[in-house]
């Protein structure tokens, strides 16, 4: 019989100690594994998720009954195979989808965390995903991979946990978040601070959520992750229902269809209080403002890097990556990188590219040869 | 051993020592790291322009960064590799002075290979033939060439001299890849050359004393 349990929980017993100074009781996280360990626990691939997404990155998704965000890549046979790899994907701290967010109950008072959930960062959320890799009995992980928020993810385990990580695979990601990138987010938490339902994180109780700002908050950001000659190649000044215009401020243009879709989609399995959480965790994240600088950050580190960008990516430009190369070359690292040709912007590291997809299977391969498994 | 690697990959491959510190600018898809991987037990790197080329060497282990070397080169330490090679493609540069400085700055020395416009057929083509010279490493028509800076191997040891570059080593390769001597012809007789350099280090001002 298949087990009725949607996702996968580990509780961490003691108080976590965050990066504000402010500790977590009776953390929880909510995680998914594909394939399976091997008996000397060499194999296992810890995957990270981006903003927007979750522990159920290969599958089908039980909660949206949708294919899991790196189905692509992620499955037997594929890239990332789990006939070979043993995979683990976490939901984030701070998440909504089982690990301990703002929309969580606090042991201490009984009732939903809110906006009195500590402030977390990037580092908070890997000192959790250790926490559970070292209850898997993981005493090193084959590589750590994600793309964007999980990409700072994947740089925060080759920095923080060198030792524990033998390849390092981050996609469209950099560093640290720019001054466009943290405007952006801010225009979004604005959206849903705006929302009058929202009623200062405090909606748990009163069953309406703040679904309006927060769709909005996703609008703004979808279109970071696209292209403008992706949307203009999509959708073009294209009508949706008509060939005339409406004359009103209904629906006109099929771009604003797009973006109304990918607005409401998002609120049915998003919490707005984890939003407004996760973004400012991104925001935080520097590397370079630590102890004297990037080139510090990654002495005497012997992870097996591979960076990916996208040519079209104007959020994670490759501008970026190639700073972070820069420090890597010059503190001696192994470091591998290619800039995938593409249109399609941020968002295509989760998309069908074969370029990309071929490259990232040499590079698996190239380090299985190298370190065994 | 010596299976897939180009002629005169294979006699800079004898120019490397043991455990060297190796960076192959244009390494295409990584044969001759591989090499000196598997043989000397170089610790490798690369910097190739190509994407299929990239994803060839990361399939065989290899840390190698998409990249021109026309820009790309400034990112790098001085001093960072032991040796930094350049074949077959300083003639492909935008700036070839300014790739090669940086060639000896990031290496204690760089092996420089190129076809030797020199040669005597590529001579007698445009003598007797009246057209731009063609063979096996140049293959291309003008107009599609990326070979834009082309040059004899007298051209290069008369750069080295102006720029205070230290030619350790010159070798000559035949039209069959052999090995000829070198002599006062090479330039007319030489299908390919190989040059070894490094810069002139600086005088301790204060041992002068």
């Amino acid at each position: 019989m298949k087990s009725l349990i949607l996702t996968d929980k580990f509780k961490i017993k003691n108080s976590i100690k965050l990066d504000s100074g402010e500790y977590i009781d009776s953390c929880e996280v909510a995680f998914k594994t594909f394939g399976e360990l091997n008996k000397k626990k060499t194999n296992a691939i810890l995957v990270c998720h981006a903003l927007s997404g979750d522990q159920f990155c290969s599958e089908i998704n039980p909660f949206t009954m949708k294919k899991g965000w790196w189905n692509i890549l992620i499955g037997p046979g594929k890239v990332i195979d789990t006939n070979i790899f043993f995979v683990i994907c976490s939901n984030v701290l701070g998440g909504c989808m089982g690990s301990t967010g703002p929309s969580s109950i606090n042991p201490n008072t009984k009732t939903n965390y809110g906006l009195k959930f500590p402030v977390i960062t990037i580092s908070d959320m890997v000192k959790v995903q250790e926490k559970l890799v070292s209850a898997l009995g993981i005493k090193k992980l084959f590589a750590v991979i994600g793309g964007s928020m999980g990409g700072m993810q994947t740089l925060e385990w080759a920095t923080r946990f060198s030792s524990k990580v033998n390849v390092a695979i981050p996609i469209a990601t950099s560093y640290r978040h720019s001054a466009q990138n943290i405007a952006f987010h801010e225009i979004g938490r604005q959206a849903i601070m705006a929302d009058p339902v929202w009623n200062k994180g405090n909606y748990y109780k009163t069953k309406k959520e703040p679904k309006g700002g927060l769709s909005v908050a996703r609008m703004i950001a979808h279109i970071t992750y696209l292209s403008e000659h992706a949307l203009q190649r999509k959708f073009g000044r294209n009508l949706q229902n008509s060939n005339f215009f409406s004359f009103n401020f209904d629906t006109d243009f099929q771009i604003e269809s797009y973006l109304k879709h990918q607005g409401s989609s998002f609120v049915e399995r998003f919490d707005a209080n984890s939003y407004l959480y996760i973004t400012k965790a991104m925001d935080y994240f520097d590397l370079s403002a630590r102890n004297g600088g990037l080139s510090r950050v990654f002495k005497n580190s012997n992870v097996n890097f591979c960076f990916f960008t996208f040519t079209s990516d104007w959020l994670f430009p490759t501008s970026e990556t190639k700073t972070i190369i820069k420090s890597l070359n010059s503190s001696n690292s192994l470091v591998s990188f290619v800039e995938v040709k593409t249109d399609k912007g941020h968002d295509a590291f989760l998309l069908e590219e074969p370029e990309f997809h071929a490259t990232l299977k040499g590079f698996i391969e190239g380090q299985i040869g190298k370190h065994g498994i | 051993m010596k299976k897939n690697l180009r002629n005169d990959l294979f006699v800079i491959s004898k120019l490397i020592n043991d455990k060297e510190k190796i960076l192959d600018v244009g390494c295409g898809t990584g044969n001759l790291l591989d090499f000196l991987l598997k043989t000397k037990k170089a610790d490798c790197r690369g910097i190739e322009i190509s994407q299929s080329g990239v994803n060839e060497c990361v399939k065989k282990g290899l840390s190698v960064i998409q990249g021109d070397a026309n820009y790309d080169l400034d990112d790098y330490p001085n001093n960072a590799f032991s040796t930094v090679i350049l074949s077959q493609t300083i003639q492909a540069m935008i700036f070839p002075d300014v790739v090669i400085k940086n060639l000896i700055r990031i290496g204690r020395r760089a092996i420089i290979s190129f076809p030797n416009f020199g040669y005597w057929k590529v001579r007698r083509d445009l003598l007797v033939g009246g057209k731009m010279p063609k063979n096996n490493i140049l293959p291309y028509e003008w107009f599609d060439t990326p070979n834009i800076h082309l040059c004899s191997s007298k051209d290069f040891q008369i750069f080295c001299e102006k720029n205070k570059i230290i030619i350790e080593k010159f070798i000559c390769l035949s039209e069959k890849g052999n090995q000829m001597k070198t002599n006062y012809f090479s330039n007319l007789f030489a299908y390919q050359v190989i040059f070894c350099v490094s810069k002139k280090k600086k005088v301790d001002k204060n041992k002068l004393c």
